[in-house]
């Protein structure tokens, strides 16, 4: 009997541990998993590797993770943003360490990494750029490329619009982002979902990540949105 | 310098207007954030784009009436944008196959430098104090078929954008195709930078004075659209 339903977001990451890899879904709101986030807040595992596109805004969210300094680092291509205080002020004061991956190159553990069986791949971006300083570059048909290694996690958590209990994942619009390719890369991967639906409610043509990707699957049905929280002046905890 | 700049050459909505004729119809676009954004509300009717947005739309729209903008449809800059007729979502690693891969026919870029080989920098000034920021710029560059560069001639200060060398760290070495300012339309090749159209007003000494490397004359005579 395959049931992946967590009872809360708490529940669902209560075995993180510290030092852990932490992938983090979302292209600024759109995708990002706030509840999972606070649940990780709430949980209490520090000297986080945090791999994720931003680092959040205000003092909710991956912001409120930061803030509370429990990341170490941040694998990140784009940390800065409107509203964002909380990271550059860790990075410059030296206490959260930075590094810099084009987002193309964060989206392509090919995809999910080392847990998709491919451990690095060649890609033609940054080449000729600082970011490619000091790592190995290879020729294909006359054009430099430079080899990347596939990110892998031990804990993925992202946002999905529906799932089932046996983990297949639907998103929503441009919140889809990294959230596939992400879930390959967990040891543990977790989705928050508006709805958690019995299996045969989605149709199997219109699944975007496969249940086999998914070890835990938790309904927050009404999910806060982290500009209104911003807007607010909301801080967490 | 300034002074002048403000009362001759193109405003940023002219530049904006002058990138837009040239985009062929059926072309697949990506607009950097800032003044390419511009360049969606000037091109000529007759011609369908599809605008892609590097965190997962294909067939992007214009923004929504206040109000109206659902946050989990979002284009790079995290503005709320449309899906129009035809359009696709899609996941990052997708979005970045259709970029590295070549299948995006035109990008068009701000510039914090282009040098006379087309170097681009745009995402850094280096400084030490600085938050680098790369985003999707470096794919971008990298893959997509002609990069175009709209930008100012020269930074609020007056120095050159258009240089020999980019003394700011790159985006991409050798990427860029075209560029875009308030004085010219200039095109990077093997000779370096060529002139292939000065803005109204504006003539070459102007443009070569402002241009910290040799500006190469248009091959016959200098229109001015």
């Amino acid at each position: 009997m395959i049931d992946k339903r967590a009872r809360s977001p708490f529940e669902a990451l209560e075995d993180v541990r510290d030092g852990a890899t932490v992938m983090v879904g979302g292209f600024g709101e759109a995708g990002s998993p706030i509840e999972l986030i606070h649940a990780l807040i709430d949980q209490g595992a520090t000297d986080l590797t945090i791999v994720s596109n931003n680092c959040g805004s205000g003092e909710v969210g991956l912001a409120a993770l930061l803030k509370a300094g429990r990341v170490a680092k941040v694998i990140c291509s784009f940390p800065r943003t409107a509203n964002s205080t909380v990271f550059p002020e860790l990075y410059r004061s030296g206490r959260t360490k930075l590094e810099l991956v084009p987002q193309g190159t964060l989206a392509e553990p090919h995809p999910g990494g080392r847990r998709a069986g491919i451990p690095a791949f060649y890609t033609p971006t940054a080449v000729g750029t600082p970011l490619a300083e000091g790592k190995e570059q290879r020729e294909f048909d006359g054009r430099r490329y430079v080899l990347e290694h596939g990110l892998r996690a031990d804990l993925t958590i992202i946002k999905g619009k529906r799932a089932d209990s046996h983990g297949n994942v639907v998103y929503n619009k441009t919140a889809r982002n990294f959230g596939p390719i992400m879930a390959m890369a967990g040891t543990i991967t977790v989705v928050q979902v508006e709805e958690v639906v019995e299996p045969g409610s989605i149709d199997p043509e219109t699944v975007v990540t496969p249940g086999i990707f998914v070890d835990r699957v938790v309904e927050v049905a009404s999910p806060a949105l982290e500009s209104a929280l911003v807007a607010a002046g909301a801080a967490y905890p | 310098m300034s002074e002048t700049r403000s009362v001759r050459g193109r405003t940023r909505e002219e530049m904006a207007r002058r990138v837009a004729q040239d985009i062929a119809d059926g072309s697949y676009v990506n607009l950097g954030i800032g003044i390419p954004e511009l360049v969606a509300r000037f091109v000529p009717e007759g011609r369908e784009l599809v605008y892609h947005t590097e965190n997962g739309l294909l067939g992007m729209g214009p923004s929504p009436e206040p109000g109206d903008g659902d946050p989990e449809l979002i284009n790079a800059g995290k503005r709320h944008v449309t899906a129009n007729p035809g359009a696709a979502f899609f996941h990052q690693s997708d979005s970045f196959a259709m970029i590295r891969g070549g299948h995006l026919d035109l990008c068009v870029l701000g510039a914090l430098q282009v040098a006379q080989n087309g170097d681009l920098a745009n995402w850094s000034t280096g400084e030490p104090d600085a938050i680098p920021a790369v985003g999707g710029a470096m794919d971008l560059v990298a893959g997509v078929k002609a990069i175009y560069v709209i930008t100012q001639h020269c930074t609020k200060q007056g120095e050159p954008k258009l240089v020999e060398s980019c003394t700011y760290p790159l985006t991409g070495a050798g990427v860029v195709n075209r560029v875009y300012t308030d004085l010219a339309v200039i095109d990077i090749t093997r000779e370096g930078f060529r002139l292939v159209e000065l803005s109204p007003g504006v003539d070459f000494d102007f443009v070569q004075d402002r241009t910290a490397a040799p500006l190469l004359p248009v091959p016959e005579s200098c229109p001015t659209k």
